[in-house]
């Protein structure tokens, strides 16, 4: 069980989180240009990894703010949070 | 019987207060103070039950929560019993009753217990061999398996007990209360650290506070002495909780960890009465101490199972701690020092101590010469080969160990005994460090797994950390706890400590006998009954990883997950196929340490708190309505209202008709309203739904659909703009948390540049929803000064209107097709405006109708469900409503997807109306739906998703997807169902009123 630190709230335990998969997946700006393979590779592609990823949380049962973390997935440590628009932090 | 096994009388035991209790029936007696185990020992009582596949006679081996043996069903009579307790926890209270398990008629006479005859048959992964053809007839197996498998029976009744959770967080945990535990709890608290010790046992102390070797001294005092004294002054320090009778199960990341806290299953029954039962405590701890201590290994020898053969440490602390000798005539058997300071705590108590048996060939300690001192005799190099004594253990037989330890050699010596002790070394509790995620290295020299890493806020310290000797616990404590609490000074830098010291050791992980390992039955896994010759038999078959020799086998997999044979287990493997044990690695220690019972993990939620209930404002009048309820999310929504005793068939039809022929009247409370305001609400809109938004006037309606991304239907609902930059949508009852958040998450990281603003009011509003031909004129009762003319007040449009004063909003929209008005009104007024429309219609025969009477009317409409004929694989035009999708729109949620080869395949399953033959026969929902009867395979073309008896129509109606279904109007096709064929027509999906004039009626 986490302790998730909301860039907004502090510090809270991760039942007041949701996940919400694979960061930094930018909605197109224009999907009608995009052919299927290209609007596939939006849809459906995610990366999965085992090691560091970057992915979005939201704080559901609290602020309900949605931010991003980067959390190494093969020992859970969380290397980072930022808020959503701000640049991850360098490796 | 008799208290004839009671040695001195010891300080932890009350001997003056006697307590009864009944074992497989017959009743003894113990003293407060007691184990079952320490109790029925006492009493001489050994054979506490069967093993699992042999059925061989088993007896108490340990004194802790690592017992594989004695395990035992607590009220075995009631029918809220309780299996698998272990007879080491449970402390004797007046009136307990337990039995064994695993056996049949008795302990003494157990029929499975020709299994062990059976024993050459029955090798590792026997049942997966046996059992696997033919196929057909595992089935018949089973059964049987099943009935003579198992431990214990399951309770018959709900649990009666009261179970509780509590959040804790502290600065400083501390797991363990031996004298490690205590030691770094004192530190932290006088540290100022809000400090918690938890310990599994009822008294503090560990294995310390029993010990009576004189060589261990700290201060000049016996250690026992010396940690009694700083106990003592525990209850004098500020900061520091302590919570006995709590086992700690699971250890997560962020150092959450999950205790079990006993609270009375110690007391009387009269004292347990409304009592909280166990409370699991949820630790946040800011930092985490340790200090579990270690497991006695025992030694893997031929017929090492006999009830009376129990752990070195184990006799000591029933000799010492509870003053309960486990035998008259004791042999131990040890490849180490431990062994013998057990054998002197005997031999002081004036117990007969008649041997002991070393696998070493000598040792320098002091003990040694006391030993000899004391007269008993050591054979050096010798190992056990064999033991007898069916129910009981009688004898070993020993024989001299080659130099290489793989054989024995010389004459056999027989020496009787009824108790053997065995020393085989011991074992870091590492359980919880390795949960949290950390990992082990293997020591190549001492052969134990120890912490290798540690994250900054946990460390282990003590004998979980490997540290098995006083001055090195000490030591090792102090230097990490200054650097683990950023603290100058231990308390206990000063102290004087004297030990004995020789570690030698000799690792045999399986000792030799004189036969040959197929005759012989060396147990590693006591409670599912696996030998050494199995492990070696999954090598022999191909198995390598550890993780699968253990499933193969079962090894560790029982209630005690191999606390005590695990290590042999992976000795034997790396011996039999030539690897290093560091390499080999250990089987994945998961949660719970310990077992928990269900109801500490459910605490509280049970019955009507097993989940939340959320009810409309109207809920009373319902209730008094006599409504049958139905579940919608976590709503309790009016099904339909039976009068005179009527089924729900009958009721729904009333209903139903009533609702078309005059006026009727739903409750409508419970669907999602998302309040939403900005300058750029309009433009949200037309991103989020599928249709256009822009020219919808002020004052108007309009239905939406949503997609996901991926172009499937997600949510429909009504929208109102209130004003310029203002709006209300509603959404299904079911998705309004979901397309909340969904709509967040898309104007929070998409597009946060438009100024919007959303706000949940569905708790805000209640809504009623006054529909049929008469609804106009019951509003106008409420309501006369508004003008409800179709010009004023037209469908699809809004008013907001005051009635009594309060404000309230007028949807004139309609689910069931007829002409119908929704009135919104603040949630705390909604079941006034309800009665009023009650009273109000009472001319027009009013009826209140369900969310079955709903879900019909709709249906006779065409009007779909997301969710019920939706399925996240439908797409608008899948559901033949092209016309809501916006040809004009540049983008919107899911637009792109619906362009995909896959969305534009022309025969994907697309919704139909199917009508039946027979117009009486309703379908199921769900069916399945066919073109060919008597074709195999038979292709499977869709489902039924909604049906009904349409008493309007007076006929059956059904939705349905059908694979281009789109191209099958009028077509035949076939509903298979278990004892007939149901022949059905495609039809249109809207059944009545096709041309819309009710609603303007």
């Amino acid at each position: 069980m986490f302790l998730i630190n909301c860039p907004y709230c502090g510090e809270r335990d991760q039942q007041e989180f949701k996940a919400g998969g694979e960061a930094h997946i930018e909605r197109p700006k224009q999907p009608t240009e995009l052919s299927d393979d290209e609007w596939a590779e939006y849809l459906f592609m995610r990366k999965n990894i085992k090691g560091v990823q970057f992915e979005r949380w939201n704080h559901a049962h609290g602020c309900r703010k949605w931010f991003n973390m980067v959390r190494d997935t093969s020992n859970d440590q969380i290397k980072a949070i930022y808020k959503m628009g701000e640049k991850p932090p360098s490796q | 019987m008799s208290q004839n096994l009671r040695v001195k009388s010891s300080e932890f035991i009350d001997e003056t207060h006697r307590i009864s209790f009944k074992f497989d029936g017959k009743t003894y007696y113990g003293f407060k103070g007691d184990t079952l185990a320490s109790a029925l020992i006492a009493n001489n009582v050994h054979l506490v039950g069967r093993s699992f596949k042999y059925h061989r006679p088993r007896g108490i081996m340990t004194s802790g929560s690592e017992e594989p043996n004695a395990i035992v069903q607590i009220n075995p009579n009631s029918n809220i019993t309780e299996p698998n307790a272990r007879a080491t926890e449970i402390e004797i209270y007046e009136g307990l009753e337990a039995s064994s398990q695993n056996c049949w008629p008795s302990v003494n006479f157990d029929i499975g217990g020709i299994n062990n005859f059976l024993a050459p048959l029955l090798p590792a992964g026997f049942y997966y061999k046996t059992f696997m053809w033919p196929k057909s007839f595992w089935e018949k197996y089973e059964f049987f398996i099943r009935y003579s498998a198992g431990l214990g029976k399951s309770p018959t009744n709900r649990d009666p007990d009261i179970y509780d959770h509590r959040n804790i967080h502290c600065d400083v945990l501390v797991v363990g209360a031996g004298i490690s535990g205590i030691l770094a709890a004192k530190n932290a608290a006088k540290n100022n650290f809000k400090t918690l010790l938890l310990e599994e046992k009822n008294e503090l102390g560990g294995s310390t506070i029993f010990e009576t070797n004189e060589e261990n001294k700290i201060n000049n005092k016996l250690a026992s002495e010396w940690l009694k004294k700083e106990i003592s002054e525990l209850k004098n320090i500020k900061n520091l909780e302590i919570k006995t009778r709590t086992s700690v199960a699971a250890y997560h990341q962020y150092n959450y960890l999950l205790a079990r806290e006993n609270l009375t299953d110690h007391l009387e029954k009269k004292d347990k009465k409304d009592k909280i039962r166990q409370r699991l405590l949820k630790i946040r701890a800011k930092k985490v101490i340790l200090a579990t201590g270690a497991l006695e290994r025992p030694l893997i020898f031929n017929n090492n199972d006999r009830p009376g053969i129990i752990l070195s440490s184990a006799i000591k602390k029933y000799n010492n701690f509870y003053g309960v000798a486990c035998g008259t005539k004791t042999i131990f058997f040890t490849n180490n020092d431990s062994a013998y300071e057990s054998a002197l705590a005997l031999h002081n108590k004036g117990l007969n101590v008649k041997a002991i048996i070393d696998i070493r060939e000598n040792s320098n300690s002091r003990i040694i010469k006391k030993i000899n001192d004391a007269g008993i005799k050591i054979y050096w190099s010798h190992s056990i080969v064999d033991t007898t004594g069916y129910k009981r253990l009688s004898s070993v037989s020993i024989m001299k160990l080659s130099n290489d330890g793989t054989s024995v050699t010389g004459s056999k010596i027989s020496i009787s005994c009824d108790c053997l002790g065995i020393a085989g070394g011991w074992t870091p509790a590492v359980h919880l460090y390795t949960q949290s995620g950390n990992k082990l290295t293997f020591d190549e020299e001492r052969k134990i797994f120890i912490p290798k890493t540690n994250t900054a806020e946990q460390i282990s310290v003590g004998s979980c950390a490997g540290d098995f000797e006083l001055d090195e616990i000490i030591k090792n404590l102090n230097y990490k706890l200054k650097i683990f609490l950023n603290i100058n000074n231990s308390d206990f830098e000063d102290i004087a400590i004297e030990n004995d010291h020789d570690t030698s050791k000799r690792n045999i992980w399986l000792l030799p006998s004189d036969k040959p390992i197929g005759k012989t039955k060396p147990f590693v896994d006591y409670q599912n009954d696996a030998t050494a010759k199995d492990i070696k038999l999954a090598l022999r078959e191909g198995f390598r990883s550890i993780e699968h020799v253990k499933r193969y086998t079962t090894t560790g997999m029982g209630t005690d997950q191999g606390k005590l044979g695990n290590m042999h287990a992976l000795g034997i493997i790396a011996d039999t196929a030539g690897v290093k044990m560091g390499e080999l690695g250990t089987t994945t220690f998961r949660p719970p340490y310990t077992p928990l019972t269900f109801g500490t993990i459910v605490g509280r939620n049970v019955g009507e708190f097993f989940d939340t209930f959320r009810r409309t404002p109207m809920n009373d009048w319902h209730v008094k309505n006599k409504a049958k309820f139905e579940n919608v999310g976590q709503w309790k929504r009016a099904w339909y209202y039976p009068i005179n005793g009527e089924t729900m068939h009958q009721a729904v039809q009333r209903e139903s008709k009533a609702a078309r022929q005059s006026a009727g009247i739903l409750d409508a409370s419970t669907l999602g309203k998302i309040d939403i305001q900005g300058s750029d609400a309009t433009e949200f809109l037309n991103r989020v739904y599928t249709n256009a938004w822009s020219k919808l006037a002020i004052g108007k309606c309009r239905y939406g659909l949503m997609l996901n991304e991926d172009g499937m239907v997600y949510d429909d609902g009504v929208t109102t703009r209130l004003g310029e930059n203002h709006y209300i949508m509603t959404t299904t009852t079911g998705g309004a948390a979901n397309v909340l958040g969904k709509l967040e998450d898309y104007l929070q990281t998409e597009w946060p540049e438009l100024d919007v603003y959303l706000t949940s009011v569905t708790d805000h509003f209640a809504t009623a929803s006054l529909c049929g031909p008469n609804s106009k004129k019951i509003l106008n009762k409420i309501i006369p000064e508004l003008n409800l003319s179709d010009d004023n007040f037209p469908h699809m449009s809004f008013k907001e209107v005051l009635i009594d004063k309060i404000k309230c909003r007028v949807m004139r929209i309609s689910f069931t097709g007829e002409l119908s008005y929704e009135i919104n009104t603040p949630a705390s007024y909604g079941e006034a405006v309800w009665q009023k429309c009650i009273e109000a219609g009472k001319e027009f025969d009013i009826t209140p109708y369900g969310t079955e009477t709903m879900h019909l009317l709709r249906a006779e409409k065409g009007f779909i469900i997301v969710g019920q004929d939706t399925d996240g694989t439908m797409t608008p035009i899948d559901l033949q409503m092209d016309w809501i999708v916006s040809k004009k729109k540049y983008d919107f949620i899911g637009k792109r997807s619906l362009y995909r080869s896959d969305t534009m395949k022309e025969n994907r399953k697309q919704l139909v109306g199917l009508l039946t033959e027979d117009p009486n026969i309703v379908l199921e929902e769900g069916a399945q739906i066919v073109s060919e009867l008597n074709q195999k395979p038979v292709e499977m073309l869709g489902h039924v998703t909604s049906s009904y008896f349409s008493p309007n129509l007076n006929k059956s109606i059904a939705l349905a997807v059908v694979k281009d279904g789109k191209n099958m109007k009028g077509k035949k096709l076939f509903i298979p169902m278990e004892n007939k064929n149901i022949s059905v027509t495609v039809s249109n999906t809207i059944f009545y009123d096709e041309e819309n004039k009710r609603i303007n009626v």
